[in-house]
C-alpha cells in the first residue's frame, strides 16, 4: 500500500494541517505503512455484525437547554494572543 | 518538602515533570495540616501527587505535551483535579507525556523523552510516561494518568508500578483533553493496589459535565481489598502467549499466574478469537476520533499562533496547526482524516467499528466462565529510546495486549510481577464491566504474597 503525495496533500487540506516540503516524504512513507497495516481489517467477514460506537452501548445523554455557566469571556480570552473589544482577531477574510 | 526536594534533585535526569507547582504545594500542605488538626481529613489529605499534563488545572500551564498548548494556562479544573483537591491532596506538578497522549514511549513529547528510572537510555512507556517514572522514582506518592490504548498500564508495567484503567465512563472526562472520546479513561498510577483503590474511589462518580459519564454510584473499592481470592476463576488467553511475547517476559507472567493458583484461584485457558484485530481496529477508531477532537486547536482562541504573516485565513489555520503539532500527532490526524473521508468510510471506519464489536463480544463471552482475565501487559520490557521511532507500526504493536480492554470498555490494570535484565515486567488483569473492586482485590492479594511492588530503582533510593 503506497499513498501518493497528491493524496496526502488532499488530506492536509481537509484537515487544515500544513505539512512542510521537508516532511512530505516521511509522511507519505509512514502513512502508507499505517494504512497498509490497518488493511488487515478487510480480512474478516463482518457482514452480519452491528458496528459498535459505545463500549457500554449507552445512549447519548442529553441535558436541558438552559444556561448553566457564568460569562467568563475575559478570563477565557486571556489565553488568546489577539483580542479586541471581546472579539478574537484573525487575518482579514473579506476585502 | 521531601518530595519537592526529590524532584529538584532527580528530575533533571528523568524529565518526568513539565511544570512543578511548588508554591501551590506548600499552601496545600498548610491547608492539609489544618484539616488534619481539625479532624476533617480524608484518607488522601496531605498526600503529594502529580497530574498528567492532560488534566486542565486552574491557573497552571496545561500543555498536553504539545507545542500547541505550551502557552496555555487553564482557566478551570478538570473534574479529576477538583475531586482530588477536595479530598485534600497536595499537587506537586504536572507530568510529561506523549504529545496529546499519542505514543507508547513518551518520545513524542514536545518537552523531550522521559528516562526510565530503572535504566537510563530506556523508555518509561507512554503515554503517561512522566507519571509512571515519577511514581517509580518516588518523586511523588502517586500520579494520575489516562489510558486510551494502554497509556496507564503499559508505562506502569515498564516502570514496575501499579496502574488501573477503570470501566469506560467511571471517571469524568471533563477537563481531560480529549484524544479518542469513546476510549479515553483516567486512572491512578501508584506503588500498590491499595493506593490505587484509595485514589480511584475518589476519582470515580457521575458528572453532569461529561455526557458519557456512567450514571451510577461510584464503586466501593477499599473495603473489598482484604477478601481472599480463593475459588476465583482466572482466564488466561492462550493467544496472549504467542510468538510476539518475549520468552523471559512470558516466564515472569507464568510465575505470577502460579502465585494466583497458590492463593486458591483456578486458571482456565481461554481464546480471544479476534484479538489480533484489536491493534488495526484501534488505529482506525482512535485516529478518526482524534482528527475530530483536535480540530478545535486553531491557534486563534488559545494555543500556538504562527509568527509567519499571512492574509489568508485558511493558510493561517494550516500554519498554526502545522507548526503547533508534532509529527506523530500529524500522522494520527491525517490517518483519521483518511479513514473518515468519502470513499473510505465504510471500508475502514465502519469496518473497524464492526471489528470492535467482535473483539468486545469475545471478552463478554469469556466473562461468562471466568471472573478475571490475566496475561502480560506488554510484549517486552522497556526498550531503548530511539529504537522504535522509525516505524510507527512497530511502536503501535506495543499495545497489542492492552488495546482490547479499551475497545470493549473493560476495567484493566497492570501490577509488577518480576524483572528481565533489571527491567520490570507487568502482569495485566482485565475484569468484567464495573468490576474494578474485583481487579483491585486480586491485585492486592497478590501484593500481600509478593514483594515486586516494593522494589525501588537503585539510583533513586
Amino acid at each position: 500500500m503506497s499513498l501518493k503525495p497528491e493524496a496526502i496533500e488532499k488530506l492536509c487540506d481537509l484537515a487544515r494541517l500544513e505539512v512542510g516540503a521537508d516532511e512530505l516524504d516521511d509522511v507519505v512513507d509512514k502513512l502508507s505503512r499505517i494504512v497498509g497495516f490497518v488493511d488487515q481489517l478487510q480480512s474478516v467477514d463482518t457482514s452480519a455484525v452491528e458496528p459498535m460506537a459505545h463500549p457500554l452501548s449507552q445512549p447519548q445523554r442529553l441535558r436541558a437547554d438552559v444556561v448553566t455557566e457564568a460569562d467568563q469571556h475575559e478570563r477565557f480570552q486571556a489565553n488568546a494572543q489577539h483580542v479586541m473589544d471581546g472579539l478574537y482577531l484573525v487575518p482579514k477574510v473579506i476585502e | 518538602m521531601h518530595f519537592l526536594e526529590r524532584i529538584k534533585r532527580y528530575d533533571d535526569s528523568l524529565n518526568a515533570f513539565i511544570t512543578t507547582t511548588d508554591a501551590q504545594a506548600l499552601a496545600q500542605a498548610d491547608a492539609a495540616d489544618a484539616r488534619i488538626a481539625s479532624g476533617t481529613a480524608t484518607r488522601l489529605t496531605g498526600i503529594p501527587i502529580a497530574h498528567k499534563d492532560i488534566f486542565c488545572t486552574n491557573d497552571v500551564k496545561t500543555s498536553c505535551g504539545s507545542r500547541m498548548l505550551d502557552n496555555f494556562v487553564s482557566p478551570y479544573d478538570a473534574t479529576v483535579v477538583s475531586k482530588l483537591a477536595d479530598a485534600g491532596v497536595i499537587l506537586l506538578g504536572k507530568t510529561n507525556m506523549d504529545e496529546f497522549a499519542m505514543g507508547s514511549s513518551n518520545e513524542t513529547s514536545f518537552y523531550g523523552a522521559v528516562q526510565n528510572p530503572w535504566k537510563p537510555g530506556f523508555v518509561p512507556g507512554g503515554s503517561s510516561g512522566g507519571s509512571a517514572a515519577a511514581v517509580a522514582a518516588r518523586l511523588c506518592a502517586a500520579a494520575t494518568g489516562t489510558d486510551t490504548g494502554g497509556s496507564i498500564r503499559q508505562p506502569a508495567a515498564l516502570t514496575g508500578i501499579t496502574g488501573i484503567k477503570p470501566t469506560y465512563g467511571r471517571v469524568s472526562r471533563y477537563g481531560m483533553i480529549a484524544f479518542a472520546s469513546s476510549l479515553d479513561q483516567a486512572g491512578p498510577l501508584t506503588q500498590t493496589a491499595e493506593d490505587s483503590a484509595m485514589l480511584l474511589e475518589v476519582m470515580c462518580g457521575f458528572d453532569e459535565r461529561d455526557s458519557t459519564s456512567l450514571n451510577e454510584p461510584a464503586p466501593v473499592l477499599v473495603e473489598s481489598l482484604q477478601k481472599p481470592i480463593r475459588g476465583m476463576t482466572i482466564g488466561v488467553p492462550d493467544n496472549f502467549f504467542d510468538d510476539g511475547l518475549d520468552a523471559d517476559n512470558a516466564a515472569a507472567v507464568r510465575t505470577a499466574l502460579a502465585e494466583f493458583e497458590k492463593l486458591g484461584a483456578k486458571l482456565k485457558p481461554i481464546t480471544l478469537r479476534h484479538i489480533e484485530l484489536s491493534v488495526p481496529a484501534y488505529y482506525v477508531v482512535a485516529p478518526a476520533e482524534a482528527s475530530s477532537n483536535l480540530s478545535r486547536f486553531d491557534g486563534i482562541r488559545f494555543g500556538y499562533r504562527t509568527e509567519a504573516p499571512t492574509d489568508d485565513l485558511r493558510e493561517f489555520y494550516m500554519r498554526n496547526r502545522g507548526e503547533g503539532f508534532g509529527a506523530e500527532v500529524k500522522r494520527r490526524i491525517l490517518t483519521g482524516t483518511y479513514v473518515l473521508s468519502a470513499g473510505y468510510f465504510d471500508a475502514y471506519y465502519l469496518q473497524a467499528q464492526k471489528a470492535r464489536r467482535l473483539i468486545s463480544d469475545d471478552f463478554l463471552e469469556a466473562f461468562e466462565d471466568v471472573d478475571l482475565i490475566a496475561g502480560p501487559t506488554t510484549p517486552t520490557p522497556a526498550f531503548e529510546i530511539g529504537q522504535k521511532t522509525d516505524d510507527p507500526v512497530q511502536m503501535y504493536l506495543n499495545d497489542i495486549y492492552t488495546i482490547g480492554a479499551n475497545l470493549a470498555g473493560l476495567p484493566a490494570m497492570s501490577i509488577p510481577c518480576g524483572f528481565v535484565n533489571e527491567l520490570p515486567v507487568g502482569l495485566q488483569l482485565i475484569g468484567p464491566h464495573r468490576k474494578e473492586d474485583r481487579l483491585l482485590q486480586a491485585a492486592h492479594q497478590y501484593q500481600q504474597a509478593t514483594d515486586w511492588h516494593l522494589k525501588l530503582p537503585p539510583a533513586f533510593i
